[in-house]
Parts: C-alpha cells; sequence; structure tokens
C-alpha cells in the first residue's frame, strides 16, 4: 500500500512525468450526460419497494419546553402508520461526530424554533403532511434569547476551530501610530440553501442499516449515524452518488437521515423524508451573524505595523464550532503586531456552521472593505496599497508559504480588468441614470490537508477503476479523479472508471472545506504511483524511466501494451495521503484577485453589477473548466452576500422570518453578470501529492468586497453593515446636478 | 392503525408521448406524481411552492411549476419532462450545450433549467416581450440580458448561471 505521509517537500512525480495529457484539460463532466437528461437519481429517487413517507413535526415556539402532545388524532387519520414524538434519540436538528449528543438530544425542551420534535409516518406524503397537521402540541414557553448582543459577548472561552493570534504588542504600537483606520462591521446569517433540500430514503437490512441521503461525506457520516442511533458505525451505510449541492450545509447528518432510520426501524418499512424547504432553514446550520471590528495601524508611507480582527458571533449552547472570522486574515497582510480574536455570544437560535468559505466569506467583507478605506486614506491605491504589505513569509508565525501568486494575480487582473480607467474619485463617473465604480478586493482561502484513501486498480484488460467513498456534490469529483488516474496510468478517459458516493469504499473526508479534490486526487496519485512501479518492475526497469501513454507502457526502448505486460492479472493498489510535518511547517492557501464593475441608480440606489474579472492561484488546476465554473459559482455567492442574502430572525418568537427563496434572496440569472477568471498556475509542491490547491470556497472570498469597494467608487457611500440593500444607500446619494 | 385504500377512478396521463394510468391521492401535485408515482424523477423538487423552478416542466408546450400544480387537473394536457426532451445517449441540442458549457454543477436545478429554456426559446420566437424588452411588438433578440431575465425563476445555487446563458445562447443562434 502507497502510504504517504507528508515530511518532506518532495512530491510524487508520477503527474509530473506523465504525458497522457489530460490531467488539467477542460474536459466534460463524465456526470454531466446523466444530469442533464434526469437521469442521475438523488437519494430521495431510488426506488424502495413499499416505502412509507414521513413529515417531521416542528416547535412552534422559540423557548420553553412541551408540556404535552397529543397526536391521537393524527394517529386515527387516514393512511397514518405512526407518530414518533417519545424516542430519546429523536434529534433536535442535524447530528455530527464532534459535538457532544446533549447538543442535539433535547427531548422535550425547546431551545430555537423550528426545532424538530417527531415525526408522522403515512403510506404517502400528502397523508403524511395532512395528519403533521393534527398533532397538538401544548407549549410552556419562556423569553429566549433571540437577539444576541454581538457587542458583548458572553465569557465562554470559544473552542472553535480558530485560536486567537497574538502577536507583538498591538495596544501599545496601534496607539503609537502615525495613522490608524478602526471600524466596525456587521454580517448577517447566511444560509447555505442548496438547491436539493435535505432528505434521505431509510432501510434495514437485518440490524445494518442503509442511508441514501443527501451527503457530502459518506464514510465520515457513519460515524454521526452511530452515535446519533446508539449504534456500531459499522452497521451503517451511507449511499449518496449524486448530491444536489452542499456548500457547508450537507457536513452534519440531516435531521431527517435520524428519523427516517428510527421509523424504518419502528415500521419494518423503508422510510423517506424530505425536509421542507422551510425546515431546512432550521434544521440545516447556517453561518452566524458577526460583528468585527478592523484595526490597522501604518507608518506614514503606508507600511502596516500593526493589524487587529476582532469578531463576535452567536451559536446556540452546546454546539462548539465557532465561525472563524479571522482565518484569512490571520497570514493576509504585513504587521508585526496582530490581535485577531473570536467571542461568542450564546442565542435560542438554530445551529450555525460552515457554510461555504467559513470565516472568509464573512472576514473578508470587513477586512477588504477597510483595506480599501484605508487605502484611500492614505492616498495610495488600493494594490499598491497591498503591493506595500505583501508579507514574505508569515507574518502571524514566521512560516515559509507554500505557493502565493498573489501580487500576480492582482497585477494580471488590474491589466484584464482595465484598473487604470478606474478614477479614484467616487462618484465621478456616470452614464444616464447610473453611476459607474470600480472596486477590487484579495481572495484567500487556507488549504488543508486532509487524510484520504482511494483504491485503483489496473484491470487485465487494461482499463482502470478507481474507488474512494468521496462524494461529487457538484464540484467535478467524478471527472477529476478519472482526470488524475488516466494522466497517472496513460490511460484515455474513457477507458477509466470511478466509483464513489458510497461508505463502503475506502475512506476520504468528503466534501468540505475545499480539500476534497486535492485530497482524494492525492490518495489516487499515490496508488497510481504504486501500479506503475510494479510495471516498471515487468519491464525490469525503475519507475522513474517508465512513461505510460496511451494503454502502453515505454522503458528500455521496449514499448509494450499494458494488456500484454499484465498477462491477465490486474493490479490493485491503495493510496493513502495524509498530512505529516511537513503539512505544518509552512502555510498553505490558495489566493487570487477580485475586480467589479457596478452601476448604482441615481434616484432608486439600486446595484447592478456589471461585470467581474478574477484571477486565481489554486496550485496545479485539475480540471480547468469545473475549477472555473467553482470559482465562478463562489463569486456569485459573492455577489449574493454584499447585496440580497440576509437571514432575518424575528425578535420576539425567534423563527427565521423569511426561511424560503421567496424571501431569503440568493443571486438568480438576472444578478449575474459576465464574470471573467483566469488562473496562474503554479504546482504547489508543498500543498500535497497532487500539488493543487483549494478551489471551491475561494471565489466566495473576497468577491463581496470587491462590489461594496466598486459601489463606493461608484456613488462614494461606505456601507459597513452587509448586505448593501438600496435602503442604505438612497439617503445618502450624491446630489443631482 | 390499517389503511385502506380508497378506491378511486384511476386517472390517465399524457407523459413525453406516452399513455400513464396512476390513482394518487387526490391531493398530489404533478410534480409528486411524476416522482412518486411514475418514476420519472428527473423533474426536481427544490421548494414545493413555486420559488425555485427546479420542477419546470412543459405543460401544452408551456413552461410550468409542476409543484404548484395538482396532478388531477392536467389528465387532458400533453406533458413534456426532462426525460421526454433527450436521454444520456442522445441529447437534445440544449442538454449537450450544457454539457459542453458547464452548465451545471450538482445537477440537481438543471433538468428545470433545460425545460424551462426549451419553453423560453418557444415564448421568445413567438415574440413574447419581457421585462427588460425595448418593445412589446415585434421579433425579439434574445441578447443575453434577455436571456437572463427569461430564466430568472430557475434558481441555481451552484451559480452556473453565466455557463448557463452561453449554452442557451449557442443553441438560440443555432440555425432552426
Ligand atoms: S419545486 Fe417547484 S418551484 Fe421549486
Ligand atoms: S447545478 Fe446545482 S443548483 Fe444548479
Amino acid at each position: 500500500m502507497a502510504d504517504h505521509t507528508l515530511s518532506s517537500p518532495e512530491r510524487l512525480s508520477t503527474l509530473d512525468r506523465a504525458v497522457q495529457r489530460v490531467l488539467g484539460q477542460p474536459i466534460d463532466r463524465t456526470d454531466g450526460p446523466a444530469k442533464v437528461s434526469g437521469d442521475a437519481r438523488y437519494s430521495f429517487e431510488i426506488e424502495a419497494d413499499n416505502a412509507l413517507y414521513g413529515h417531521i413535526l416542528t416547535a412552534g415556539i422559540g423557548a420553553g419546553r412541551i408540556d404535552a402532545i397529543d397526536a391521537d388524532a393524527a394517529r386515527a387519520a387516514p393512511g397514518v402508520v405512526a407518530v414518533l414524538v417519545d424516542d430519546p434519540r429523536l434529534p433536535a436538528d442535524a447530528v455530527n461526530s464532534f459535538d457532544k449528543l446533549k447538543s442535539w438530544r433535547l427531548g422535550h425542551d425547546i431551545r430555537f424554533f423550528g426545532q424538530a420534535i417527531g415525526v408522522v409516518v403515512a403510506e404517502t406524503q400528502e397523508a403524511a403532511r395532512a395528519a403533521a397537521r393534527l398533532v397538538d402540541i401544548r407549549y410552556a414557553p419562556q423569553q429566549g434569547r433571540f437577539t444576541p448582543d454581538l457587542s458583548h459577548p458572553d465569557e465562554i472561552e470559544p473552542e472553535g476551530l480558530r485560536p486567537p493570534v497574538k502577536t507583538g504588542d498591538f495596544d501599545a504600537i496601534f496607539a503609537g501610530a502615525t495613522f490608524r483606520y478602526d471600524q466596525s462591521y456587521s454580517t448577517p446569517i447566511h444560509f447555505p440553501a442548496a438547491m436539493e433540500p435535505q432528505a434521505t430514503l431509510a432501510r434495514w437490512e437485518d440490524d445494518e442499516l442503509i442511508l441514501h441521503s443527501s451527503l457530502q461525506s459518506t464514510g465520515g457520516a457513519t460515524k454521526a449515524v452511530g452515535r446519533a442511533l446508539d449504534i456500531d458505525p459499522q452497521k451503517v451505510r451511507v449511499i449518496a452518488p449524486f448530491v444536489g449541492g452542499g456548500f457547508g450545509g450537507k457536513t452534519s447528518v440531516g435531521a431527517e437521515a435520524i428519523y427516517a432510520a428510527i421509523a424504518a426501524k419502528h415500521t419494518g418499512r423503508p422510510v423517506k423524508i424530505v425536509q421542507t424547504r422551510r425546515q431546512v432553514a432550521a434544521l440545516a446550520h447556517h453561518r452566524a451573524p458577526t460583528r468585527q471590528r478592523v484595526r490597522i495601524a501604518t507608518d506614514a508611507d503606508g507600511h502596516i505595523r500593526a493589524f487587529g480582527h476582532h469578531a463576535v458571533i452567536a451559536q446556540r449552547d452546546n454546539r462548539s464550532f465557532v465561525e472563524p472570522v479571522h482565518i484569512g486574515t490571520t497570514h493576509l497582510y504585513a504587521g508585526d503586531a496582530r490581535l485577531m480574536t473570536v467571542d461568542l455570544a450564546r442565542a435560542d437560535h438554530p445551529t450555525s456552521g460552515a457554510v461555504r468559505s467559513p470565516g472568509e466569506a464573512c472576514g473578508t467583507l470587513a477586512v477588504e472593505v477597510a483595506m480599501d478605506e484605508a487605502a484611500e486614506a492614505l492616498g495610495l491605491d488600493p494594490i499598491e496599497f497591498r503591493r506595500r504589505n505583501e508579507p514574505k513569509v508569515s507574518p502571524a508565525n514566521g512560516k515559509p508559504f507554500g505557493t502565493r501568486k498573489l501580487i500576480e494575480c492582482y497585477e494580471e487582473g488590474a491589466r484584464r480588468f482595465g484598473w487604470d480607467q478606474r478614477s479614484a474619485k467616487p462618484a465621478s463617473r456616470r452614464e444616464g441614470d447610473w453611476w459607474i465604480g470600480h472596486g477590487m478586493a484579495a481572495a484567500i482561502r487556507s488549504n488543508i490537508t486532509v487524510e484520504a484513501r482511494a483504491t485503483v486498480t489496473l484491470e487485465a484488460d487494461g482499463s482502470a477503476h478507481i474507488e474512494t467513498d468521496m462524494t461529487d456534490i457538484g464540484t467535478g469529483t467524478y471527472t477529476i479523479l478519472m482526470q488524475v488516474v488516466a494522466e497517472a496510468l496513460g490511460l484515455s478517459p474513457d477507458r477509466v472508471r470511478v466509483s464513489i458516493g458510497d461508505s463502503s469504499l475506502p475512506r476520504s473526508a468528503g466534501s468540505g472545506g475545499s480539500f476534497g479534490a486535492s485530497s482524494a486526487s492525492s490518495a489516487a496519485a499515490l496508488a497510481c504511483q504504486e501500479i506503475a512501479g510494479k510495471l516498471a518492475a515487468k519491464l525490469d526497469a525503475e519507475a522513474k524511466d517508465l512513461t505510460l501513454q496511451d494503454g502502453h507502457a515505454t522503458a528500455r526502448n521496449r514499448r509494450v501494451p499494458l494488456t500484454e505486460l499484465l498477462g491477465g492479472e490486474a493490479i490493485s493498489a491503495k493510496g493513502h495521503a495524509k498530512p505529516g510535518k511537513h503539512t505544518d511547517a509552512h502555510v498553505s492557501a490558495s489566493y487570487g484577485a477580485h475586480f467589479a464593475e457596478v452601476a448604482v441608480n441615481a434616484f432608486t440606489g439600486e446595484v447592478r453589477v456589471r461585470r467581474m474579472t478574477g484571477i486565481f492561484d489554486i496550485g496545479r488546476v485539475l480540471n480547468e473548466k469545473t475549477a472555473r465554473s467553482q470559482i465562478v459559482g463562489g463569486i456569485v455567492w459573492g455577489i449574493g452576500s454584499v447585496l440580497h442574502e440576509d437571514g432575518v430572525i424575528d425578535p420576539h418568537s425567534g423563527q427565521f422570518v423569511n426561511p424560503d427563496f421567496g424571501e431569503y434572496h440568493i443571486p438568480t440569472h438576472a444578478d449575474s453578470p459576465p464574470i471573467e477568471v483566469h488562473f496562474i498556475e503554479e504546482v504547489d509542491n508543498l500543498a500535497n501529492e497532487a500539488g493543487a490547491k483549494g478551489v471551491g470556497e475561494l471565489g466566495n472570498s473576497g468577491a463581496g468586497a470587491a462590489v461594496a469597494n466598486a459601489i463606493y467608487n461608484a456613488c462614494g457611500i461606505r456601507v459597513h453593515d452587509f448586505p448593501i440593500t438600496l435602503d442604505k444607500l438612497l439617503s445618502a446619494l450624491p446630489e443631482q446636478d | 392503525m390499517a389503511w385502506e385504500r380508497k378506491v378511486g377512478k384511476a386517472m390517465h396521463f399524457t407523459i413525453n408521448g406516452k399513455n400513464y394510468d396512476a390513482d394518487p391521492d387526490i391531493r398530489t401535485s404533478l410534480l409528486d406524481l411524476l416522482r412518486e408515482h411514475l418514476n420519472l424523477t428527473g423533474s426536481k423538487k427544490g421548494c414545493d411552492h413555486g420559488q425555485c423552478g427546479a420542477c419546470t416542466v412543459l405543460v401544452n408546450g408551456r413552461r410550468i411549476n409542476s409543484c404548484l400544480t395538482l396532478a388531477v387537473m392536467h389528465q387532458d394536457d400533453e406533458i413534456t419532462t426532462i426525460e421526454g426532451i433527450g436521454t444520456p445517449d442522445n441529447l437534445a441540442p440544449l442538454q449537450a450545450a450544457f454539457v459542453k458549457h458547464d452548465g451545471f454543477q450538482c445537477g440537481y436545478c438543471t433538468p428545470g433549467q433545460i425545460c424551462s429554456a426549451t419553453g423560453m426559446l418557444n415564448e421568445a420566437k413567438q415574440g413574447w416581450p419581457s421585462h427588460v424588452s425595448e418593445r412589446l411588438e415585434g421579433d425579439v433578440e434574445l441578447t443575453d440580458d434577455e436571456i437572463r431575465e427569461r430564466m430568472s425563476g430557475n434558481l441555481c445555487r451552484c451559480s452556473a448561471y453565466p455557463n448557463i446563458v452561453d449554452a442557451i445562447r449557442e443553441v438560440a443562434e443555432e440555425p432552426a
């Protein structure tokens, strides 16, 4: 088995020496035809004989207790098979492998509006839904903490993702600096809002539980399911070959999966449950609201001496995730004195958690606008200000960077976008009724190396098969893994079969944190390297002297078809990639630069984004087409977060005011401008065996800030409380001549 | 609890040119009929409230949200779903263009986008104006702004929007 720990900067040479020219190419998604024809089956669409439908019951108060539940009428309703409200394992919302059981086993205590409390199981969806309305729940409500005061956090030491950064004497250096910037910001709740709602088909085969569930990881999910049901995770199989988007919201196991499993056991039949769109808002986690303070102190030339980024976020009791707001800021700009912290205010809200680009999505909205404001106050172009503060090594811990082409991204972006045409003075360009403005921002996404396993088999017929429990949530995994194997083994794309999305396959870390493609690709490359070694041995050659191309192996002036070399026997190898000493010895991130042109209506304050350009450094590009799509999607998310997205909790009841697409406005076609994306590719020797860095979350990092900065440039209004809706511009629009 | 199935009159449907009989609960939406009774799961449910367009199908050639209408109302209609537009081995031009331009990621909104685009191209051909049209009469020129406006009832959280517009534009420009 090719067991590889990254302990030296030596990367595998398998992919570098390969000559098949498949990897990196903009190859169409291999799962494309199935998806565009409706042939791809998502979890709720798996056929199951005799399946029942469940409808989850949710709490209609935001804090208090359930006094009594009368389900007699529901049980007597036509088609109803069971109403389950008393099983202590029924979770309040999503379950995971790291929080304490008590965080979701709330019994009849109500800790947030919309909390799951039971399930009606019936012969049809219609019968289950109708009977759910007949369940009579009596509550003893209490006053909840629905409006946490983010300027006065609770005295809790957060145990979240991100330790504080404290270097140098921040207070003294900030106080004594020539130039000081100090500004508060706020960002609201964001929903992941994947188009496919959380959905599960559960069935038992004896004591083995099979879940067809819409999840970002399969193997990882078995552990969470095992804990939630008090069963052995080995007895759980999770299957998810197609997942209708995740965006962080499907990293935990949806409540409906546990309800379906319990109901299936109880009734002895398969059970299907899909969360309604409005249920998803409360039962899947959201991005926490934040209040942030950004402080920047520089010398007279704009060299940053002190950088402060403080955030307070909201989380409900017993949930341990803390939005890592300063994760991107930590290593982004110079400044020896650094003070970066996250505090926590407890709230009776649904759970907050990791949503696409955790930390960076909300952190860059503040920090990248702050950089723009500080640059202007210093009389510097925002790119020049960033250039002056580009660190050579991490300013937080002195460690070297992996590849970091940030300056090149600024320069290339400026050139392609036409940054030199921008007027530095706000409200100086007008086209008809519209103020036109330009803005830019940096993008950063910390790169995470995680453990991943894959098995590759070179079949006797010269085709290959790769197996891993990784998911494809729209990220292109099917296609990318095919490309890695085809490249490494010298095969054409149609000779590689990819099996993923099943926990019975070798364990990966699943999709999340943008680590999926690079980690699984690394495991695949390792397995292929072992196979190449065995093929070389058959030719009495060293692996480094072997060339694999078009189904042939060439070494020592011999070119032999793989089928002949294999002699009727398959070769199988296991790849196991994992972080090692080297991972900690440097700072790894992907980078980019966003440029935005916006138009602000001079009379209504309406904002239209007209075009965006982005340049990105993601290490090795595994598939130019899917990577570009990931970035484009992220940029549109940035537009959504800066202009529209705003999850609102009613201060009186604690319920979401806008838990669906009618009221929570994700970007539409009409909101999405032409977006130009380019990569500056340099294989990152330090990141992992594949030399690739994370892509999926990078586009979302900084994109919103570039739009906010362009809005300022257009009309001269700075908004520090996001989103920038037109009401925040209307009263301050420039006077008309 | 015994479940006595009410013996109703079977309903009849014409979908993708084929005849189907079904006996669903009278409250069944057209979308749930397709997905839960006829095993036509290409049409997706993103919201069940007419807010996302994932369930878009064509009824007598016009695009509608199938989650917003009851199955029982459509027994005399010609219904076309994504399965009737093309198959993996025989993709319709729009489907092929979506693959070529990477007009999707997770694929969940995709059948709705493609059914919607099919209906939309027809509307444009018939001269229907949109909110961004300069004139209410005459031929429609399908600019990118027109495509974006006319497709805005179909949400895509993966935000493949620019690629979807590329795919639709390519097909719109093909000589019919
Ligand atoms: S499912 Fe019909 S519009 Fe969303
Ligand atoms: S492709 Fe995922 S929602 Fe559109």
